[in-house]
């Protein structure tokens, strides 16, 4: 790859991205890249339209909470360090890094990181993961074979599991508990060079 | 079936096969005698019958084993082949255990011994010219042509270090440690010197493709490991051919002939002969694609240009002592996205399953041959010595070279390759027939221990083969071992770990999972301007657009089966209904093969868009009762949830495979996700738009458009009652020539009706339902989707493709009546 450092100087702000996220330069400038591909029209900033576009992620069916994800709150737009905190989210937890109590909680960190996970189920952002959330949520997952009362049934079974204060909702400490998942795998930018 | 039915049946046709043998032999002697004696007669021309002596009676029947001897023998070891394979195939237990390259080898084994059993020879050995021409290009061909062209031409950096220089190295290695070890005194009396222990090395040096496929199908690795060990085993043929050549050369100009000059000859040879190779197999590529461009006609045989092109580029290269399999590779490699899309949908598919065909089948003749030859006492010479010694350093040295030149090479990934990956890859390194071919053709004049070779040769290769092909599927799990136990776990676990699984390729996806850099869009650019202009088909280069065509068989489909609905209940009125009945479209809808395989890395390969009447899908309705509403108690969601729960990418991705050829259910699966996805996308925009319930299923008439012919054949015959909304579908081109000197615009607008007649809004059906969005409140403006026109395919394709002109954007707007575009 070529030059990262003069790339790295086009990048604003690259040294507090990378102080934030954990990102190393090489990292930046391969995210940095790929956003401009992203944005087709050279607007300088995303737009759902952009995401959209990527062939692979209609193959998703999780494809369009994962778009909205990025655009939180709400917004229209994207700018480059939102779509690096973003996808910091997915880098593998250092270990090593020093822990200070007292600062805030790495933007990788597990519990983060289920909170991202958590926003993708909880799409009215009151903190808990209602039945019809989930019923969505399910719903997109879900085959297109098995009926609505299936899904209500799962969805019922599925919150009795994980509710313990029987409020008939997930909030985001039964969902963390529920997710022995360790998230050690990360994405992986595939750059060859 | 029971095997042992299947293993009589063998033994009997093998039974046959070898007293066939015997008589054979008896008939080839006494006939060639008879031939001898007519051709001393004088009488040439036919040799019609057994003897040249006159007939006293006219014959009704006679003996013709001469006249079909070759072809006869040569069909029967054909079919004697493939029934080891399928018996092979048979006995499950055993084949989860052993690779079937192994048991393979195997049967040859026991072929072998009938054989000489019955004739004290070795008649039928894998002779290396039979081998080299017949039956090795179409594997090669096979490769190339399926050959994953992102991944590959993405890792070629990495691949072309470990065929060059991983190849250079265990040559050298070898056979510089062969001769130290013989200098030792390792090895006993042997008339052999440094130049042919060198020729030995470079001819063991090479991993071969046919053995790595074998093996690495039935283990799965990642796709990055897979591709390079995979990459290198094809592109080290260059190598190979330089190494060997060169040393035989060397061999017989003699030691004291060889100075620089001739070593810079040497090197030199080497670049002629790997880009030579890959010229000539982009010349017969660029020959491929410009035929099927003109095929149109004959349709009925363009399948089989390809074929004989390939051919025709391997023996091409081979004729200039150029890299045939690095020809052989590339043709494939260039023209299968052309060829894919120039070519009618049945030539694609007869193309694709007859090279399966003939690879496997190759590939089968081959193991089973390898196994065949070794059952010959003439070549059997056994030198402990420098057996043992070959497999040590050929195995010591694939490990060094490959963790070696991986450590470099990961100082310059932002990934490095994990060491489990390292092991992989060195325990990968499966020498084959392509090894034994060039000891077989090693010339026995200049290299006296040339038995001793071939034996080592094929010992190195047994063992390979089939013991590290048997140890490699427990390697990888021993070595994977750290999975922690899963006990079992609970729903929200379950939907979770899924939902993570989808998120994170969704991630990696958005990431770009491949390159993507300024010389990728530059080669796209050119590529979309200059190359497919020439090369493609002008239908073909209008239809690229993937998205476009998948929108359209959507729009088409649905309102097949509303239509096909309608006619079995006399009229549209069944959407009115609510009163529970659930319409399930259970499609098992093929679009006619048009739809492309999606699976093949996104390599979208592309369809002609004919919506003609083979499209009829067959639609079977299910309509049944809610009789589902009195579940049972005991209701197993865990069983659903496993069935049910859609695969994330990973599991299903691509893999190359050889014995595998196969529009699987997860393709359907992804087809079905694909169209949710753009399903709810169009309906969201709708409900956005129309601030309306979102009733209504859509779908598109398709603006007759006096530059396309795009024939619909669906009606848009508005006097059927169709509950649909208007969306017009304009289809617009921006460059309205064909001149090829701009590129091919395409954008779909897609606009909505002001004025929908109410009579047509109707409640939804239940089946329906489930296809709304659920609109979540910052997703009902996921703005249109943006179906951008480029090529969906191309050798380093970016995974959006680029429009960098959208000023067509603007003088588009005034003339949508919503000004709301897609």
């Amino acid at each position: 790859m070529g030059s990262t450092n003069s790339t790295l100087s086009k990048i604003p702000n690259a040294g507090d991205l990378m102080q934030e996220t954990g990102f190393s330069p090489a990292h930046i400038v391969r995210l940095y890249d790929r956003y401009k591909a992203l944005d087709k029209d050279k607007k300088g900033h995303l737009c759902p339209q952009d995401f959209g576009a990527i062939k692979e992620l209609a193959m998703n069916p999780i494809s369009d909470r994962i778009i909205g994800a990025f655009f939180s709150s709400g917004q229209e737009v994207l700018d480059f360090p939102s779509f690096v905190r973003i996808l910091a989210h997915f880098r593998p937890v250092d270990k090593n890094r020093p822990k200070d109590p007292n600062s805030p909680e790495h933007i990788n960190s597990r519990s983060n990181k289920l909170k991202f996970i958590f926003q993708l189920y909880d799409q009215d952002k009151d903190g808990k993961i209602s039945r019809q959330e989930l019923l969505q949520v399910l719903r997109t997952m879900l085959e297109k074979q098995v009926t609505e009362e299936q899904l209500e049934s799962i969805a019922d079974r599925t919150i009795q599991e994980a509710d313990l204060d029987r409020d008939d909702a997930i909030s985001f400490d039964e969902f963390r508990k529920n997710s022995l998942w360790c998230p050690s795998r990360s994405i992986k930018c595939r750059a060859t060079d | 079936m029971a095997p042992y039915s299947q293993l009589s049946f063998l033994l009997t046709v093998l039974l046959i096969f070898g007293a066939l043998c015997v008589t054979s032999k008896v008939q080839i002697q006494s006939s060639s005698e008879r031939q001898s004696a007519s051709s001393n007669t004088g009488s040439t021309g036919e040799s019609t019958s057994n003897s040249s002596a006159s007939i006293t009676t006219v014959p009704i029947v006679t003996w013709k084993w001469h006249h079909v001897e070759t072809p006869y023998l040569v069909a029967l070891w054909i079919l004697v082949c493939w029934l080891c394979k399928l018996m092979a195939q048979l006995n499950s237990k055993l084949k989860s255990f052993f690779p079937e390259s192994a048991l393979l080898i195997i049967s040859g084994f026991i072929l072998g011994g009938i054989v000489w059993g019955a004739d004290k020879a070795q008649t039928f050995k894998l002779v290396p010219r039979n081998f080299f021409y017949f039956l090795l290009p179409q594997i090669i061909l096979d490769t190339g042509y399926f050959m994953p062209n992102k991944l590959f031409f993405s890792n070629l950096g990495a691949i072309l270090v470990h065929a060059v220089i991983g190849t250079c190295w265990n040559a050298a290695a070898v056979g510089i440690s062969l001769w130290g070890c013989y200098l030792g005194g390792a090895m006993g009396n042997l008339q052999i010197g440094l130049l042919q222990f060198l020729l030995f090395g470079s001819l063991l040096a090479a991993v071969d493709p046919v053995a790595v496929i074998a093996v690495f199908e039935e283990v799965h690795v990642n796709e990055v490991l897979f591709i390079w060990v995979f990459g290198e085993s094809l592109l080290n043929d260059g190598v190979t051919v330089v190494l060997y050549n060169v040393f035989d050369a060397f061999v017989s100009l003699g030691g004291e002939k060889i100075n620089a000059g001739e070593i810079i000859k040497g090197i030199v040879s080497f670049f002629v002969v790997a880009f030579g190779g890959s010229l000539i197999g982009v010349v017969f590529a660029i020959l491929i694609s410009l035929l099927t461009k003109y095929t149109g006609k004959v349709q009925i045989i363009e399948a089989g240009f390809i074929f004989v092109l390939g051919y025709l580029s391997y023996l091409t290269a081979e004729m200039l002592s150029l890299s045939a399999i690095l020809s052989v590779t590339f043709c494939g490699v260039c023209c299968q996205k052309y060829v894919n899309a120039n070519m009618d949908e049945k030539s694609v598919t007869a193309v694709r399953y007859a090279m399966k065909v003939f690879a496997n089948g190759s590939e089968t003749m081959i193991f089973v041959f390898l196994g065949v030859t070794a059952i010959d006492t003439d070549i059997w010479v056994w030198n402990t010595g420098f057996i043992l010694l070959t497999l040590l350093f050929v195995l010591v040295y694939r490990f060094m070279g490959v963790f070696f030149l991986t450590w470099i090479l990961n100082r310059y990934r932002l990934v490095p390759i994990e060491l489990i990956d390292q092991i992989v890859m060195s325990f990968g390194g499966l020498r084959g027939a392509v090894a034994y071919g060039l000891a077989a053709s090693l010339d026995e004049t200049r290299i006296k221990e040339k038995n001793l070779m071939i034996t080592t040769t094929l010992i190195v290769v047994y063992f390979t083969v089939i013991l590290q092909g048997l140890t490699m599927k427990p390697l990888v799990k021993w070595l994977k071992v750290k999975r922690v136990s899963p006990t079992e776990l609970k729903l929200i676990e379950k939907v979770n770990n899924r939902a993570f699984e989808h998120i994170l390729a969704a991630m990696e996806d958005i990431s770009g999972r491949i390159g993507d850099n300024w010389w990728t869009r530059g080669w796209k650019r050119f590529e979309d301007t200059y190359i497919t202009w020439f090369l493609m088909k002008p239908e073909a280069r209008k239809n690229r657009d993937y998205l476009f065509s998948i929108f359209h068989k959507l729009n088409l489909e649905d309102a097949i089966n509303y239509v096909t609905e309608a006619e079995k209940r006399g009229s549209l009125a069944f959407l009115n209904q609510t009163d529970g009945t659930i319409v399930n479209f259970e499609k098992k809808l093929r679009f006619s093969g048009v739809m492309p395989d999606i699976m093949s890395e996104l390599d979208f390969g592309n369809n002609n868009v004919q919506p003609t009447s083979d499209t009829v899908p067959s639609v079977s309705l299910n309509i049944h009762e809610h009789e589902m509403k009195r579940m049972n108690e005991d209701f197993n969601a865990h069983h659903l949830l496993q069935q049910h729960l859609y695969r994330s990418r990973k599991n299903h991705r691509h893999k190359y495979s050889r014995s595998n050829f196969s529009i699987n259910q997860s393709e359907d699966e992804v087809q079905e996700i694909f169209q949710r996805t753009m399903r709810s996308r169009l309906e969201s925009f709708k409900s956005a738009k129309m601030g309306v319930t979102p009733a209504k299923k859509i779908t598109k008439h398709p603006k007759k458009d006096p530059n396309h012919k795009m024939s619909n054949g669906k009606t848009t015959d508005k006097s059927k009652k169709h509950p649909y909304g208007d969306e017009d579908f304009e289809f617009s081109e921006a460059d309205s020539a064909y001149s090829g000197d701009g590129p091919r615009r395409f954008k779909l607008t897609l606009s909505v009706a002001g004025v929908e007649n109410p009579a047509f809004i109707v409640a939804p059906s239940q089946g329906a339902q489930r296809y709304l969005p659920w609109s979540p409140r910052n997703l009902h403006r996921l703005a249109p989707l943006r179906i951008s026109d480029r090529s969906t395919d191309s050798f380093l394709m970016a995974d959006a493709p680029a429009t960098e002109e959208s000023s067509e954007e603007s003088p588009q707007q005034p003339s949508q009546r919503d000004g709301t575009h897609m």
